[in-house]
């Protein structure tokens, strides 16, 4: 019994340890962004919002907000679209070759981000593609689409197989089918995609450092501050893209849970009456 | 001469090198509550998934009304089915549900408010219009599966084990709702089913599949006492099975097992010749049983082995000196007042008239 609390014991502390380590540069970058001292040192000066005032006076750093804003959504929008596609062709289709379709498909976040960009560059140069909005926007889909494909494919996992047939059967079309039943039962899913892949693309430096020429994306300036001069301001820009980021991933991660969970309730009971 | 609502002419189905479904000739008449049985596996549920328009056949015909289908998508069919999983959405209340129908059929909300209500009365869960699918009970679930299916009006409704889900005392009461639904409505029934009590108690006619094809088509009575092929008659009923060679081939068969000599009546097929190989059937509730020799004709010692006890009737398991087993049911009581102890010998014997030739294959 008490062997068991203390391992309980030690595992929880253990818990706390990996999070210490993960989120405790973070915190530092976090809580000296309102920290007035130029240098990061301890002790600690006095409170200030004055870094946070510099960016917002900034207009390259606006600018650079606008073009990832503008970046992201597109990026979300798009590869959410096409995750879909995907992920719905391999659970409805079954055909020749579908397995090297699925490697193919998932195949992106496992290239090394600095070839990616590279690669991109050379391809977008030679289409007299590169250095404008839209070669980040293409590059991001390419990069993000499989992350939204592996959300709704789980999704898709847990679909009574009959759903989709009882639409057909009632007098729905495979459209109006799509419409009136795959796309509201894949709804959280769908919701969690956008979010993940608009907080990919919105930190996502390497690819956009080669891409992106002119229009600069927030970590492009990010690095571009730092080769300057290094001051708290980098804090105070990374605390907004951290707590932007996170929330958008806070935020899929919810959705689905508690959308999903409630109708995975159902067609739990339902697969278990089967398996009887 | 009007053709039946539904014909399978000649379909077959194939996955690749497995045949689900081969050469299948099937009539099914307007109003008939119609329920096809058979082992997983055996092609019944593709069958219906066929008419459905959810399989396409490989080869053959399926008319629907006199019009061939196999070009018609499944939505343009009017070939409801109840689901083994019933496939609610859940993501729709029970009254969202039922009106889905008629909503693909581009009914008007006033319309499909009241069409659904008129069956959610019907079926006895008016009050449950408002309620979340994942919140009913199985037995409400159903209803609301058979609800949405009815609403359009069709003249033809497709059950795929519908009740399997169900607890044995709710299956007993849906089956109540389905007959008297059928019989209600007076449309076209086809009910795919394992169970033999489900497809016995409701049907008016049965057809037993096995390996992609018919082996019997009747009505439940026909299919329980006269099986025509070996399989129904293992199949269907609690049936023993003996086989052995004609020896005279009169009014009355005689036929040599290894078990003795059994006669059989002469059926009116035609008599097989002496000296061939036949198999016949009794039924184990037609068995008769003493504690003693009675000297009756198509007597057998056998040794009491098991008896398995459901309620009010008692199956027990023999065993005769060849080691053929036997099983013979009867009411608990009558087992009650015979002395039986496991290892007593039994006399068992049956009825001229019980022993049923089974066709010989040619």
């Amino acid at each position: 019994m008490t062997k068991e609390r203390i391992l309980r014991l030690f595992l929880h502390l253990y818990v706390c340890a990996v999070f210490v380590f993960v989120f405790l540069p973070i915190i530092t970058s976090f809580v000296f962004s309102f920290n007035s001292d130029r240098f990061p040192s301890l002790p600690l000066g006095h409170f200030t919002t004055h870094w946070y005032q510099t960016i917002f006076n900034d207009s390259d750093i606006w600018e650079a907000f606008g073009v990832s804003a503008i970046v992201s959504a597109s990026v979300a929008v798009l590869s959410t679209f096409i995750g879909f596609c995907t992920a719905y062709t391999d659970y409805r289709f079954n055909f020749r070759g579908k397995s090297i379709y699925l490697a193919l498909a998932l195949l992106p976040p496992t290239i090394p981000l600095v070839i990616m960009g590279l690669a991109m560059l050379a391809l977008l140069s030679r289409i007299n593609m590169s250095g404008e909005i839209y070669s980040i926007i293409v590059s991001h889909v390419v990069l993000c689409s499989p992350f939204a494909m592996a959300v709704i494919r789980m999704r898709l996992a847990q679909i009574d197989p009959d759903l989709e047939s009882a639409a057909w059967n009632l007098g729905a079309s495979e459209w109006r089918a799509m419409h009136q039943v795959i796309l509201p039962f894949c709804a959280p899913a769908i919701v969690s995609a956008f979010c993940l892949t608009a907080a990919v693309s919105f930190d996502e430096f390497a690819v956009s450092w080669f891409v992106s020429g002119l229009n600069k994306t927030v970590p492009v300036i990010i690095l571009e501050i730092l080769q300057g001069n290094t001051d708290p301001q980098i804090n105070a820009i990374g605390s907004i893209v951290f707590i932007t980021s996170m929330t958008l991933v806070v935020l899929a991660q919810i959705i689905y849970m508690t959308k999903a969970s409630d109708q995975r309730a159902l067609t739990g009971v339902i697969t278990r009456r089967q398996d009887q | 001469m009007t053709e039946p609502l539904v014909v399978f002419d000649n379909v077959s189905k194939h996955y690749g090198d497995v045949v689900a479904v081969s050469n299948l000739h099937l009539t099914i008449s307007e109003g008939e509550f119609l329920a096809i049985m058979g082992s997983s596996g055996c092609g019944k549920t593709t069958t219906l998934r066929m008419l459905a328009g959810l399989e396409e056949p490989t080869n053959g015909e399926i008319r629907l009304d006199g019009t061939r289908m196999n070009e018609v998508s499944a939505s343009e069919r009017d070939t409801p089915m109840v689901w083994q999983s019933l496939a609610l959405f859940p993501f729709l209340n029970v009254q969202k549900n039922v009106e889905f129908g008629l909503k693909m059929r581009g009914q008007s909300p006033t319309a499909r408010r009241e069409k659904a209500n008129q069956w959610l009365e019907r079926l006895d869960i008016a009050e449950l219009a408002n309620r979340d699918v994942r919140q009913l009970s199985g037995g409400q679930r159903q209803r609301v599966a058979l609800a949405r299916s009815l609403v359009t009006e069709p003249r033809i409704l497709l059950l795929d084990e519908p009740l399997s889900a169900l607890d044995a005392n709710l299956v007993v009461r849906m089956q109540g709702v389905l007959a008297r639904l059928q019989k209600e409505l007076g449309i076209t029934f086809i009910y795919v089913t394992h169970s033999q009590s489900e497809a016995f108690a409701m049907s008016d006619r049965v057809v037993i599949m096995n390996n992609g094809q018919i082996e019997q088509t009747g009505t439940p009575r026909e299919v329980y006492r006269n099986p025509e092929t070996r399989f129904v008659a293992e199949f269907v009923g609690s049936n023993n099975i003996l086989s052995g060679t004609v020896k005279d081939g009169g009014d009355t068969i005689v036929i040599d097992s290894q078990l003795g000599l059994f006669s059989c009546n002469k059926t009116n097929k035609p008599s097989p010749p002496v000296g061939s190989h036949v198999s016949f059937v009794i039924s184990a509730d037609l068995i008769n049983i003493s504690m003693h020799p009675t000297g009756s004709l198509n007597e057998l010692k056998c040794q009491f082995i098991s008896e398995e006890f459901i309620g009010s009737v008692v199956t027990l398991l023999t065993e005769s000196e060849h080691g053929s087993e036997f099983k013979i049911q009867k009411q608990q009581r009558e087992i009650s007042e015979l002395d039986i102890q496991p290892g007593s010998t039994l006399y068992i014997n049956w009825d001229l008239a019980h022993a049923h030739l089974l066709p010989t294959i040619t």
